[in-house]
């Protein structure tokens, strides 16, 4: 099936300073078509993307969209030619209500009431309903996602660009959001889809084109190309699972008891009556889409948000009152998910931070002063241990890319001998390889005998290496089960579902 | 009917006079904090803009351009302040205390040889036989019409952050600066408008000092409004009609303790003097304390500045 070319992009390149994000990229989007943009994290997808949409001019090449020559200077020159695009981290306003959030996306939007009436006919033809008068901070993520969904629908798009929509979905809502694509691409909207969720592509796209470092390595047909294919170019290495040695279980090293607590972030989730227990060797992997708790259970275990003694017991001893430091202790280390302002100071440097979780069971203190050597020391290991590329120990955390400073970090926690590990989104925004190391390394520190809770949105990597499996749904958690055995069915439904979504396509029906 | 000394109807009326510098200067800070800004220069602004206008409209015997002088020199130093945390993205809360320092100073520089002078009348606004209405006359109809253009002031930006595009697109950079950049909004271009809409709005109220409530030029003759100011935008949890309301309740504590003094009332004249600014102190724990509705009213950029990566 040939179909008449809509947009084709030639010998494009862009370089930011000491990086070519993207180098002689060339290649053509037809009338209607999926077309997927493959690569790992850093491979130049979101640059080139960026410059479709009039974010970011390029150094070199041209673009041709409706056999015209495009170089649009700003966001709403593309929007004007007709390109529209859905970004990966949202770009909405949580304190404005729907209906102005997508006025402000729009060139020349109609009155308020008018267009409340039209979000209400466009989310009822595309089956994703949607009130214009809610505030987007009360709103699910999958629901917001369907806000930028129509702000761009609304302008009647020849080309929709969307960024890594899937990762906050559950696979109900994903099911929908790939029965509206398909419903656009029939109607002839050509869409260009950035993943690097293989299985999605294959069941998605009619063509794909696949970056690494900022050059296209390789083109291909998704439905014809095994995923296994795929990822090796999109790597450019043979890739090898974790190996999971069998350890046996031991006693009980964390125990949550009917844990509910009120969440200190604005527009957050109270989370009621948790409870689950951890044993020695045991990783419990906890899914959900985000905001569904994730934050408030982090917090709650690593002891910034205290709760009534006996609700968290780590290693046999009420902690639920006992602040970080005091929890490090005894034992329990944590990773939160903000890596630059959270998890790590990222203006100190590799030795500082290495310091600040390290001090207590490192001994790298002594009666107030701080032992420097051991310190270096003890950060050089973390660098060496887990292959962080860094010029040395010196460097502000800021300076490390996103990947490396997250394996800095993990390992940072994993070499402190903890009793208890708990990490949420430990491979967020690593790329293959560097997500790899990471797994093992957690899944080596459970062989040793360490209790782990991995709070991931990534339903294939907790598969992956988690013992049991339960999901947070807006604040309450889901028994626990063993994952041998479950299906990604099952999984979806310990989710929530599709909120709400399945009736309006039945409707539709 | 006086109580304790005082009478009620004039109270009220010198109220709404008092109001009127810390009111303008509330609004503009409120529509620069909307943007995400956080100019802590107010009072500077308020002083530069207060001098200015007295220069000006003693040399042209208009108050009317003492005014518009006042606004436009507001202005002029809030850009010094746009310029530095805009371009240079220097520091939002260091430069703020800066431009309150250098303002105080400046305004004194000029100032010399200005004390002692009368400046033009401000004129009130003929209402004819309405000003004679007991109780309401003296209280509605009684003032000059800066009284009433700031009420107004207070109506159009209400209006303008409610109902119109410009009101979105500045409550949205104030927002999310990302996602507004993302938009393809041009954050700091609004962010330098927005500053400069709040430094002319500071020397406005400034010049009303000088001209009217006081009037005649002192150094330091703001007295610490900025700051009252300032206070109050966070009182009003950044809702325009709520300024007004902030700002008759400060102008009512600042007159009651004047007639009180005056009144020979027992307490002492130290207590008095302090109580506007106790009453700030308190009126903002009691705001922030707990995480209630206001805080989360509150800009979600609000003093952050934005610098476009990539």
């Amino acid at each position: 099936m040939t179909r008449e070319t809509l947009l084709s992009i030639k010998g494009i390149s862009k370089s930011y300073p000491g990086v070519k994000a993207n180098e002689d990229v060339s290649f053509d989007i037809g009338v209607g078509e999926v077309h997927a943009l493959l690569g790992e994290n850093g491979a130049g997808k979101s640059t080139l993307v960026k410059m479709i949409y009039g974010l970011v001019k390029p150094d070199e090449g041209t673009m041709t969209f409706r056999g015209r020559p495009f170089s649009p200077s700003e966001p709403s020159e593309a929007r004007a030619s007709g390109v529209a695009m859905v970004f990966q981290h949202f770009s909405l306003f949580e304190a404005l209500n729907v209906a102005e959030n997508v006025a402000l996306g729009m060139e020349n939007p109609p009155t308020m009431r008018e267009l409340a009436a039209r979000i209400r006919a466009v989310s009822e033809e595309y089956g994703l309903p949607l009130d214009p008068s809610r505030m987007v901070g009360d709103l699910s993520a999958g629901e917001r996602q369907r806000v930028e969904i129509i702000r761009c629908l609304l302008q009647d798009p020849k080309l929709l660009i969307m960024d890594e929509p899937t990762s906050v979905l559950t696979p109900q809502e994903v099911e929908i959001l790939f029965k509206t694509l398909r419903q656009l691409s029939a109607e002839g909207t050509a869409i260009l889809y950035i993943s690097h969720k293989l299985e999605e592509i294959r069941a998605l796209c009619d063509g794909a084109t696949i970056l690494r470092r900022g050059k296209v390595v390789g083109t291909c047909v998704p439905r014809e190309t095994t995923a296994r294919e795929m990822a090796e170019l999109m790597v450019g290495a043979t890739l090898t699972p974790p190996e999971r040695r069998a350890g046996s279980k031991g006693e009980v090293v964390l125990g949550v008891t009917d844990l509910s607590v009120a969440s200190p972030i604005p527009f957050g989730t109270t989370l009621k009556n948790v409870s689950f227990t951890v044993a020695r060797g045991e990783v419990l992997g906890i899914a959900g889409v985000a905001g569904n708790g994730q934050d408030e259970l982090l917090l709650a275990l690593s002891g910034e948000l205290r709760v009534a003694p006996d609700k968290i017991r780590v290693c046999g001893h009420a902690a639920g009152d006992q602040g970080p430091s005091d929890r490090r202790r005894a034992g329990l280390v944590a990773a939160p998910e903000d890596r630059y302002g959270h998890a790590a100071a990222p203006d100190m440097s590799l030795v500082e931070n290495a310091l600040l979780t390290g001090a207590i069971r490192r001994n790298l203190t002594h009666k107030g002063f701080i032992d420097w050597a051991a310190t270096r020391g003890f950060a050089d290991e973390v660098i060496q241990t887990y292959d962080v590329r860094t010029p040395g120990n010196h460097v502000a955390a800021r300076a490390l890319s996103g990947g490396n400073l997250q394996k800095f970090l993990i390992g940072r926690e994993l070499d402190q001998s903890p009793q208890v590990i708990v990490i949420n989104q430990p491979t967020w925004g690593v790329d293959a390889a560097a997500a790899a190391a990471i797994r093992q390394a957690i899944l080596n520190r459970a062989a040793e005998g360490a209790g782990v809770v991995v709070i991931s949105q990534d339903l294939d990597e907790l598969l992956e290496i988690a013992d049991m499996f339960a999901v947070l749904n807006e604040g309450r958690l889901t028994r626990p089960r063993p994952v041998e055995g479950l299906t990604i069915d099952e999984i979806g439904l310990m989710m929530g579902g599709a909120h709400g979504m399945e009736v309006a396509h039945h409707a539709e029906a | 009917m006086d109580i304790g000394g005082i009478n009620p109807v004039i109270l009220v009326a010198s109220l709404m006079v008092a109001a009127v510098p810390i009111m303008l200067a509330a609004l503009g800070e409120l529509v620069v904090e909307k943007s995400g800004v956080l100019n802590l220069g107010v009072e500077g602004m308020m002083i530069v803009g207060a001098i200015c206008g007295f220069i000006a409209a003693v040399a042209s015997g208009s108050p009317v351009v003492g005014f518009l002088a006042g606004a436009l020199g507001g202005a002029t130093l809030s850009l010094v302040f746009a310029f530095v945390t805009q371009v240079l993205l220097a520091n939002q809360v260091a430069t703020g205390l800066a431009l309150t320092l250098f303002g105080l100073g400046l305004s004194s520089l000029m100032g010399q040889g200005y004390n002692g002078i009368k400046p033009p009348v401000t004129a009130k606004v003929p209402f004819g036989p309405l000003t004679d209405i007991p109780i309401l006359g003296p209280i509605i109809f009684g003032h000059d019409w800066m009284v009433y253009a700031s009420i107004a002031l207070v109506a159009l930006v209400w209006w303008v952050l409610r109902s119109t595009r410009l009101g979105l697109i500045v409550r949205a950079v104030g927002e999310s600066h990302e996602a507004a950049h993302a938009l393809g909004y041009k954050v700091n271009r609004i962010r330098l408008g927005c500053i400069a809409f709040g430094g002319a709005m500071a020397g406005l109220g400034g010049a009303y000092v000088s001209l009217v409530r006081v009037p005649q030029w002192v150094d330091g003759i703001t007295a610490g409004a900025g700051w009252i100011a300032l206070a109050i935008v966070v009182f009003a949890s950044w809702r325009p009609w709520r300024v007004l309301i902030g700002a008759y309740l400060f102008g009512g504590i600042t007159v009651l303790q004047l007639n009180l003094q005056a009144a020979g009332s027992g307490i002492p004249v130290e207590y008095l003097s302090m109580s506007p600014y106790l009453v700030t102190i308190v009126v903002l724990v009691i705001m922030s304390s707990g995480r209630g509705r206001s805080s989360l009213n509150a800009p979600a950029s609000l003093g952050q500045n934005f610098h476009a990566a990539r």
